[in-house]
């Protein structure tokens, strides 16, 4: 039996900050729900059931947070699902939540996921030495850095192409009320000037850690019905591989390579590029921009970065990336593949304020996590699919 | 010999909690020797009160101050205190319906014996010498005499100490600490005895032939098992690397260093180490380096017993002979 149609009808978020210390972490969570409902024009109460997704739980330092939560999250009586798959969790959550309604088995379900970093530091629970091991280990920055020197060096790109992308990013993100970050004056030239951390990667061109909370409501077609502006589910899918397989593509995963061609193949898109109006693709390191747009298919390999130095991927370019900020500007984990899922819905809705992109009928939404292991995609779109 | 290697772990951290207003107003109490709870919207009083109706699922505003006496419901006794409890000798977990509220908080009840324990029996709070914001306040119930003045008051609303509102609690800080054993595969373990015997020792997947070092129990390619050890050069060369600049919290090798890939000959697959005894900017992709042991007094069965690697002044790698492993 095929899929039934669903679309996303509520989108609701925090405002994300470094430190959200007026709010608990059920608050949070709250904050970013009781905005989707009311966008959804629907209350807890008529919600089947609940999805709640969050990083790993060292984080926070609360084992499977989601039993203390059950109540505050209105789940009690309810299915209450927690769905975890590191970095890529919010879009992973976003997934499963889509596919219950997909089944046939909800007709209105509501998903969440969040983060809230300030209660730890991510950077030591990302780092907890192993005995025996080497202890080199030095958080997501200096997992990835390793692999950014290698994209640079397989496809020859001039040093500044991560420059490129954190001062668009930060300067989309002044657009966007939500975002974490309102770095205002940011340039290719103060992006390079900024300390280098993890290098190639400088201070500037890494994500800032976030406490936030993003949340959506699916629902099936007749639910949608009734909504004035439904974003369509066009495609979904989740892919995984093995960390550690001899001669793994580390640049361009074999699983993200896959998972982009279902994806595509699902919306019925043969050249992303020109039938995709906008991405928000999942860059918490600047260089991903062009990583991910090759292996997403959005350019040949080895050309993602000329795409991003001749301003395609800008608010006003032929395939604009992250005009939300993206997860440069924004970074509460466990939310962060959700925002982009939620900021794709929001553009074909034509929802997105002042970042919006004119006239967005499809959109991608991207995530990806561990150590480039678990990609998750969504196609959204302003008309139903049509099959 | 025990087959595998283990080793113990603690991971530890003092977690900032942001309460909300709810569980901060709990708290606040607390700190100022009052107990509050809260009425839901279907009238009854709760402690500590759910930050949301269970039934509306509002936020919960309506605070009530309890009687810090109440009765026992139901208890469980502890003989034997583990670290981080309230009571450091034997006592009762018991649920307590303080009088004022309609159901139980779970706290500790000081008692020699399970044989003073009785379910309806009429315990009150005792507070903490020093008060800070946290449940820890109440340092545990003990029994009290049969319901006094103050139990049977009626609870209050809207009728709060003045400071709750001046100088409320919004954190706590929470201490973590996880301790465990840490326990290396048999694959490992055998590649960890061997470099206490100043040997690199892989393995062969009989399905890809893929070398892994170090060995993984099953090749995570294919998932056969893998047993054909392979004795691996202590030469090879620098895949790709970062430059550590940062310091963060837990870090063991001090700032700037180089983390970097290094491909054994004969292996196909790089694992993580550090290079040294060249300055940072000057470390390449295609470096060829070799293992610096440290003396071999000091050994251990630890990847640790390599120092670090350094360059061996060969001319560097072709890229074609690594880009497969980038």
């Amino acid at each position: 039996m095929a899929k039934q149609p669903a679309a996303v009808i509520g989108i609701g978020q925090t405002h994300h900050r470094a430190k959200r210390e007026d709010v608990s972490m059920a608050g949070l969570c709250r904050e970013a729900m009781d905005r989707a409902l009311e966008d959804a024009g629907l209350t807890l109460d008529e919600i089947d059931a609940i999805v709640v997704g969050k990083a790993p739980d060292l984080f926070e330092g609360v084992m499977m947070p989601e039993l203390f939560l059950a109540e505050a999250l209105g789940a009690a009586g309810k299915p209450l699902l927690r769905v975890h798959t590191a970095g890529s969790v919010g879009g992973s959550t976003a997934i499963v939540a889509s596919s219950l309604v997909q089944a046939g088995v909800h007709k209105k379900v509501l998903t969440v996921a969040y983060e809230k970093q300030s209660e730890s530091n991510a950077m030591w629970a990302l780092s907890v030495p192993i005995p025996f091991n080497m202890p080199v280990h030095a958080g997501a920055g200096g997992y990835f850095a390793p692999h950014v020197r290698s994209y640079i060096r397989r496809s020859g790109a001039p040093n500044h192409i991560g420059a490129i992308v954190a001062a668009k990013d930060r300067n989309n993100a002044l657009k966007n009320p939500y975002a974490h970050l309102h770095n205002k004056g940011t340039t290719v030239e103060s992006v390079m000037a900024s300390q280098m951390l993890w290098d190639p990667i400088r201070y500037d061109e890494t994500c800032p850690s976030s406490d936030g909370a993003c949340a959506l409501v699916i629902a099936s077609e007749d639910v949608a019905a009734s909504s004035p502006n439904p974003a369509w589910i066009h495609g979904t899918v989740m892919r995984s591989e093995a960390t550690s397989g001899a001669e793994r593509d580390q640049v361009n995963p074999q699983a993200s390579r896959d998972a982009a061609a279902v994806l595509w193949k699902q919306a019925g898109i043969t050249n992303p590029i020109d039938e995709i109006d906008m991405a928000e693709i999942y860059v918490p390191f600047s260089w991903f921009e062009p990583m991910w747009l090759e292996s997403l298919g959005f350019a040949e390999p080895g050309e993602g970065w000329k795409l991003t130095e001749s301003g395609a991927t800008a608010l006003d370019g032929r395939i604009p990336v992250n005009c939300s900020g993206g997860v440069l500007s924004s970074n509460p984990i466990g939310a962060s593949g959700m925002l982009r899922f939620g900021e794709a819905a929001l553009q074909v809705r034509g929802q997105a304020g002042e970042h919006q992109v004119d006239g967005a009928r499809r959109a991608l939404g991207h995530a990806y996590g561990g150590g480039s292991q678990f990609f998750a995609m969504w196609v959204v779109g302003s008309e139903k699919p049509s099959s | 010999m025990a087959r595998t290697l283990s080793a113990p772990v603690t991971v530890a951290f003092d977690y900032t909690r942001s309460t909300g207003p709810v569980l901060g107003r709990f708290l606040t109490g607390l700190r100022d020797g009052v107990v509050v709870g809260a009425r839901t919207s279907s009238g009854t009083v709760v402690v500590p009160p759910p930050e949301y109706d269970p039934v509306t699922h509002q936020q919960t505003t309506d605070f009530v101050e309890v009687s810090p006496a109440g009765t026992v419901t139901s208890w469980s006794w502890v003989p034997e205190p583990v670290k981080g409890q309230p009571l450091d000798r034997p006592f009762a977990f018991a649920l307590v319906t303080l009088d004022g509220a309609d159901a139980p908080l779970l706290h500790a009840v000081d008692v020699a014996s399970p044989e003073e324990m009785s379910t309806g029996m009429r315990v009150q709070v005792r507070w903490a010498d020093e008060r800070v914001g946290h449940i820890t306040d109440i340092a545990c119930f003990e029994p009290a005499a049969e319901r006094d003045a103050v139990a049977t008051e009626q609870p209050r609303s809207g009728d709060m100490p003045a400071d709750a509102d001046v100088d409320p609690v919004t954190g706590i800080i929470t201490p973590v600490e996880l301790d465990y054993v840490y326990a290396a595969s048999p694959e490992e373990s055998a590649f960890y005895r061997g470099l206490a015997e100043g040997r690199i020792v892989g393995q062969r997947c009989p399905a890809c032939h893929k070398v892994y070092v170090p060995p993984r129990s099953a090749c995570p390619s294919d998932g056969q098992p893998t047993s054909e050890e392979v004795e691996l050069s202590h030469e090879g060369t620098v895949t790709t690397f970062c430059v550590v600049n940062v310091p963060f919290m837990g870090q063991k090798i001090t700032p700037p260093y180089v983390s970097a890939y290094v491909l054994l000959d004969g292996a196909d697959i790089a694992f993580l180490h550090l290079i040294l005894d060249i300055p940072a900017d000057q470390v390449r992709m295609g470096m060829r380096v070799k293992a610096v042991w440290k003396p071999e007094d000091e050994w251990g069965t630890t990847i640790e017993n390599i120092s670090h690697f350094s360059p061996t002044g060969d001319p560097d790698a072709d890229y074609e002979t690594y880009k497969n492993h980038l």
